[in-house]
């Protein structure tokens, strides 16, 4: 089959690899038909997280049809059409018995402190992903579902990670009603956590990034106030005049470990990886969140010490609420809203990349070349 | 309306958009108003259904020592199996294994047994039919057939600012890496010539 490989930071190819096979009875083999490129692969791309090991294949967003099914799989057959969350989560242990999907402990032998994940380097427990034709999904029965006749695939493919990351993102904000909410990034995530803010009853959303192009679809799609950082001399102080003084009630970091906007953390983190990520946006979270409110934070950060500033967030009493989203709890109130047409997460999407040119895809979205927003990767096509 | 900003005084100033403004502006506005209406309230949700049927999971075939976190009580019963440790990157991440989580030596290790990994690749691929190729490995060709010029110039991008001194800052550490080798390398040959 052909799969994405890593071959060192910002070098990536196509090769031909062996199909996956079956290494436990619930396991199931998915042919992928849509996968895409998460802003969070860039930092695997650009050699940030630990034990990222060459030959190893990325992707944590795809969807595709059951190839073969382990002795164990009754949830799903070969043949059905599948959407797959990012997480691979066993359903039993201490923490998926909560709904803590994404902190499972049964399948990541490289960590505790990160459950695992399909596509993200060792330190997620060494699943290959699937920007490849075929993928290995352990637990068929509990992670995988049928996506549903009338959902669009490219719906779909958005449905296992982007969007609910994003909705899950607006949720840990605890928004009440009348809540201003400041975003950062108005990538895919930071876009889906703007528009799901107005679903909890946000009475402001206001977006923040560097990129004019993204802002504008921040407006859009998400009905967002926006800010380019880059245009003030201080964003967090231009945050507190936007608020009367206060300080947003919630605030969502949808940026993670390659923020821009500070040079020293810039290059300590994302250039001389002494950082497990530059936390410019959570910094300026912490700051410019109001005393007692909420930050948010579903930007990826990785395991590596991070220079955040933790005292202002003490001493302003805040709550701080994280975590990878458990996907697959999201979805039944996602579908809802879907057909209810308060959301069409396919609207982000900008490129169609096959399998065979994602070298080009990759340094495309690293850039932020041609507007890209969001590339989906489409194999056996080209 | 007082004139005193916000914070300063009991309430805020500034009344939000109406609910019904809102309503009828924002598709789906307040319908997850209700925190029992949001999937992830609360956190923790035990005996929530997830399709298992199993309270502990049968085990995987091992098929090598795998690497495992000493936080762990044991190998967890499945995992994957890409890219097994190998080389003198793989050894660094055995070594790399005995540390716990919390200890920063952990993950140092790891990130340079990353950056040996790639290098023993790039020279090892020299020997077969498909050498690295650094230009199509890189997608740079995307620079202009993708507008890499219209997509930078005159974006005010907050990354295009210090673009031109990144590579200096990723190549200076290998570079001095590199100078101090040589420096060492020198020294010990002067040394065995005046010996």
């Amino acid at each position: 089959m052909k799969a994405m490989v890593y071959r060192g930071p910002y070098k990536v190819r196509v090769e031909e690899k062996d199909i996956p096979k079956i290494e436990h009875p619930n396991d199931a083999i998915v042919r992928v038909s849509r996968g895409a490129i998460c802003g969070s692969d860039l930092h695997l791309y650009h050699g940030m997280m630990p034990d990222t090991r060459v030959g190893f294949t990325f992707g944590h967003e795809f969807v595709g049809t059951v190839h073969e099914v382990g002795s164990s799989v009754q949830n799903v057959a070969v043949g059905d059409r599948v959407m797959v969350p990012f997480n691979v989560y066993c359903g039993s242990c201490y923490f998926c018995a909560r709904g803590l999907y994404s902190n499972c402990h049964n399948v990541n032998p490289n960590a505790t402190a990160v459950g695992g994940i399909y596509g993200y380097s060792h330190t997620c427990g060494g699943y290959d992903g699937g920007q490849a034709e075929f993928v290995r999904v352990p637990f068929a029965d509990v992670g995988p579902s049928k996506i549903p006749d009338w959902m669009d695939e490219e719906d779909a493919v958005l449905l296992t990670d982007a969007c609910p990351t994003g909705y899950f993102g607006a949720q840990l904000g605890d928004i009440a009603e009348g809540d201003t909410v400041v975003v950062f990034g108005a990538g895919p995530v930071g876009l889906f956590a703007a528009k799901s803010s107005w679903l909890m009853g946000a009475g402001r959303v206001i977006v923040v990034d560097h990129l004019e192009y993204r802002l504008e679809k921040a407006r859009s799609f998400a009905h967002a106030e926006t800010l380019n950082f880059t245009q003030y001399k201080d964003i967090v102080v231009q945050l507190k005049k936007e608020t009367d003084y206060l300080g947003a009630d919630v605030v969502i970091d949808a940026v993670g470990a390659e923020a821009d906007g500070n040079f020293l953390q810039h290059v300590t983190a994302s250039k001389l990886k002494l950082q497990g990520g530059s936390p410019i946006a959570l910094n300026w979270a912490i700051d410019s969140v109001r005393k007692g409110g909420t930050v948010s934070v579903v930007g990826a950060y990785g395991p590596i010490f991070s220079a955040v500033k933790f005292g202002d967030a003490m001493n302003k009493g805040l709550t701080l609420r994280m975590n990878q989203c458990p996907v697959k709890r999201q979805w039944p109130r996602l579908f809802e809203h879907i057909r209810n047409g308060y959301l069409k997460p396919s609207d982000i999407v900008t490129h169609r990349i096959p399998l065979e040119h994602i070298a080009e895809g990759y340094h495309m979205f690293s850039a932020k070349l041609d507007n890209i927003i969001k590339p989906l990767v489409v194999a056996g096509q080209s | 309306m007082s004139e005193t900003a916000t914070p300063y005084i009991p309430n805020k100033r500034k009344p939000m958009r109406s609910a019904e403004d809102l309503r009828a502006q924002i598709p789906g506005w307040g319908a997850d108003l209700d925190p029992a209406d949001r999937p992830s309230y609360p956190r923790e949700q035990p005996g929530i259904e997830t399709g298992a049927r199993w309270d502990f999971p049968e085990r995987q075939p091992e098929k090598w020592p795998r690497e495992r976190s000493v936080e762990h009580a044991f190998l967890p019963p499945v995992f994957g199996t890409s890219t097994p440790p190998a080389g003198v990157s793989g050894a660094i991440r055995r070594y790399a294994y005995k540390y716990g989580e919390g200890r920063a030596a952990h993950w140092l290790l790891l990130v340079g047994a990353d950056r040996v990994d790639a290098w023993e690749h790039h020279l090892t691929s020299l020997l077969t039919l498909r050498p690295d190729n650094p230009v199509t490995e890189t997608g740079v060709l995307s620079e202009f057939s993708r507008h890499g010029i219209s997509s930078r110039a005159g974006q005010g991008r907050a990354d295009v600012k210090h673009q031109w001194i990144d590579p200096l800052i990723v190549a200076g550490p290998w570079v001095l890496a590199a100078g101090g080798l040589a420096a060492v390398a020198l020294r010990i040959l002067r040394k065995r010539r005046e010996a």
